[in-house]
């Protein structure tokens, strides 16, 4: 396989870059959610990272209970906007009027809540959707997973899906104004508490489409989210947070650093590049690429 | 008997530790409104610091160097301090959501590190045989409790002389109105990168304690929920911006914490196991209830008195 025509840095570089944008459709949707709430309700959402856990061990239950994963999906995303739901009307509901960053800790808090409820359902081991090794389709010396194809095609559709609901919807276009000026979509009589809902329940949607593609290309843990939110906080950031378009941006960059940062480092290190690159944004440009807040 | 009083030193040395915590993060959350996520990073800083330092000379790592404890808990709170000082010149004059961002990848930089680099940190194997504090005097756990009380004075007494002198005046400013406090003339940004270096070479100093307390660490000791997020909710819970509240609540949280883990052993094999993640389960919820009935704590925070009547009239004559 070494010589069809190139040679083996290119090839090596191009299999990266696949990986690189299966992982950046994954944190694309994460980081879409994450800059969701944070234009909407003004807070990084700590919670984000496991909320896509949930969704993933969801969608796990699903699976194994011989649901086709593309019925899965949307069932499981249900269920996610359930407990998002429910983590707003019990909690969040009643901190919005504080400031922001008691939302921050509350949030954070809810992370640990949430984690520690998938432990007692779901235990501690590591799960993956489908036994068996997948035959890998092999294209000019690259090897393409047909999960991976999944996850970039169904990443596709749901951000086609979000576009056309943010500029078409009269609800889209309300987001759109109260991520701009909340006290002016509010004097033009915008509901602001539907607003939110939907907000919420989008960015469940997307958080829970992200964990189970997570878990489809790798395996399910119960820290599977926690660990991956500061790729999906890096890609929110550099988005411009507050921009969902921005996010989706922001996420191919960085699943494509991630990746290709192996060729020079450890891959242990993997999750250090997205800080790196995080800390550098914040440095020479705050407000992300496209300008967010 | 006997086994209850050595449980009972344990308990003390433990929660004396996140005393020491929450009074760090009571200085940067507390005083100056800092969100630091990624407390367990300066925590596990400052063991590793002071552990590669005392250690007996080791083939497979960096270090021992045989050091005395004091030297090494000194070097300890530096390290915490110089990386508080490279975080807070990037993300201090961010808002508060980026330096928390900033400080969970610190966290997770700080923990991939210690995972990865066997050089320095003899990776996941840990360090073992890190000495005891004064062990010239015994092996005895009152010792360790002694020493432990001795830094939980020291960093309490500096807290609160802190909190009332000039300095915490206007790091409550800056937490209260950062235009106004601006406007007065004070460097905000200087103020607030003091503070968070102040509380980050405090979180050094607990982990060195801890380091010489347990005597053996390993990149599992520092995890988020048990380095972080528990300090977080002691701190909350204890009151923050108040020095007593913030020890009050290591205490208690720590009570609660371990009280239920006799609870949990209680409960059938097949359960034991999932015990840790239904505590971690209560002290989230815990959390909100908190935030949600009594956001100000148990002991809120008091500022102090303004000058009494009596003097500002012997001014006005």
């Amino acid at each position: 396989m070494t010589n069809d025509g190139f040679g083996r840095p290119v090839l090596d570089i191009l299999q990266l870059v696949i990986y690189g944008i299966v992982l950046g459709c994954i944190l694309s949707l994460g980081a879409i959610g994450v800059s969701l709430t944070f234009g909407i309700l003004r807070f990084a959402n700590f919670a984000h990272g496991d909320l896509m856990t949930i969704g993933a061990y969801l969608g796990w239950t699903l699976v194994q209970l011989a649901v086709p994963f593309w019925i899965s999906l949307p069932v499981a995303c249900v269920g996610t906007l359930a407990v998002t739901f429910a983590v707003d009307w019990l909690v969040y509901r009643h901190l919005r009027r504080r400031a922001p960053v008691i939302l921050l800790i509350s949030s954070f808090g809810i992370a640990l809540i949430l984690r520690s409820l998938i432990q007692l359902v779901w235990g501690s081991d590591q799960l993956v959707y489908r036994q068996g090794i997948q035959v890998p389709m092999r294209f000019v010396g690259l090897t393409i997973k047909p999960d991976q194809i999944v996850i970039v095609v169904g990443a596709v559709l749901l951000v086609v899906a979000l576009h056309l609901f943010l500029q078409h919807t009269k609800t889209g276009k309300a987001m759109r104004a109260m991520a701009d000026n909340v006290d002016l979509a509010k004097i033009s009589g915008i509901n602001t508490e539907r607003v939110v809902l939907w907000t919420w329940g989008l960015g469940a949607i997307m958080a829970c489409a992200a964990g189970m593609f997570l878990g489809l290309d790798t395996q399910l843990n119960p820290t599977m989210g926690w660990n991956i939110l500061l790729s999906v906080f890096a890609a929110a950031i550099l988005g411009g947070i507050g921009s969902p378009y921005g996010a989706i941006a922001g996420g191919l960059v960085i699943g494509l650093a991630s990746e290709l940062s192996t060729l020079v480092i450890s891959p242990a290190y993997k999750a250090a590049v997205a800080f790196a690159i995080l800390v550098g944004m914040l440095i020479v440009r705050p407000e992300g690429l496209f300008g967010g807040r | 008997m006997a086994g209850w009083i050595n449980y009972g030193v344990f308990f003390l040395t433990l929660a004396g530790i996140y005393a020491i915590l929450a009074l760090g993060l009571n200085i940067q959350w507390g005083y100056a409104g800092m969100l630091n996520i990624g407390v367990g990073a300066f925590f596990a800083v400052g063991a590793y610091t002071s552990a590669i330092v005392t250690v007996a000379p080791s083939d497979t790592f960096l270090g021992g160097f045989n050091a005395p404890i004091f030297i090494g808990a000194i070097l300890a709170m530096g390290v915490s301090g110089v990386l508080a000082f490279v975080v807070g010149l990037i993300t201090v004059p961010l808002r508060s959501d980026y330096l928390a961002i900033a400080t969970i990848g610190i966290a997770e930089i700080v923990r991939l590190v210690l995972k990865n680099e066997a050089w320095l940190t003899n990776g996941v194997r840990g360090i073992a045989g890190i000495p005891k504090p004064l062990n010239w005097l015994g092996n005895s756990p009152w010792i360790v409790l002694g020493v432990v009380a001795v830094a939980l004075v020291f960093v309490f007494w500096a807290s609160d002389r802190a909190y009332r002198a000039p300095w915490g005046r206007v790091l409550r400013g800056i937490r209260e109105d950062e235009s106004a406090t601006l406007a007065a003339g004070k460097n905000v940004l200087s103020f607030r990168l003091q503070a968070f270096v102040l509380g980050a070479m405090m979180m050094g100093l607990a982990g060195a304690v801890y380091a010489h307390f347990v005597g053996f660490i390993s990149p599992e000791a520092f995890q988020p929920e048990f380095a972080t997020f528990i300090v977080w909710v002691m701190l909350i819970a204890g009151g923050s911006g108040n020095t007593r509240g913030a020890v009050l609540g290591a205490f208690v949280i720590w009570g609660l914490w371990s009280g239920t883990e006799l609870l949990t052993n209680m409960l059938p094999i097949a359960w034991v196991t999932r015990g840790s993640a239904l505590r971690l389960l209560l002290i989230g919820v815990l959390l909100q209830v908190i935030l949600l009935t009594r956001p100000e704590g148990i002991l809120p925070e008091r500022s102090p008195k303004p000058i009494s009547p009596k003097r500002g009239q012997r001014i006005q004559k």
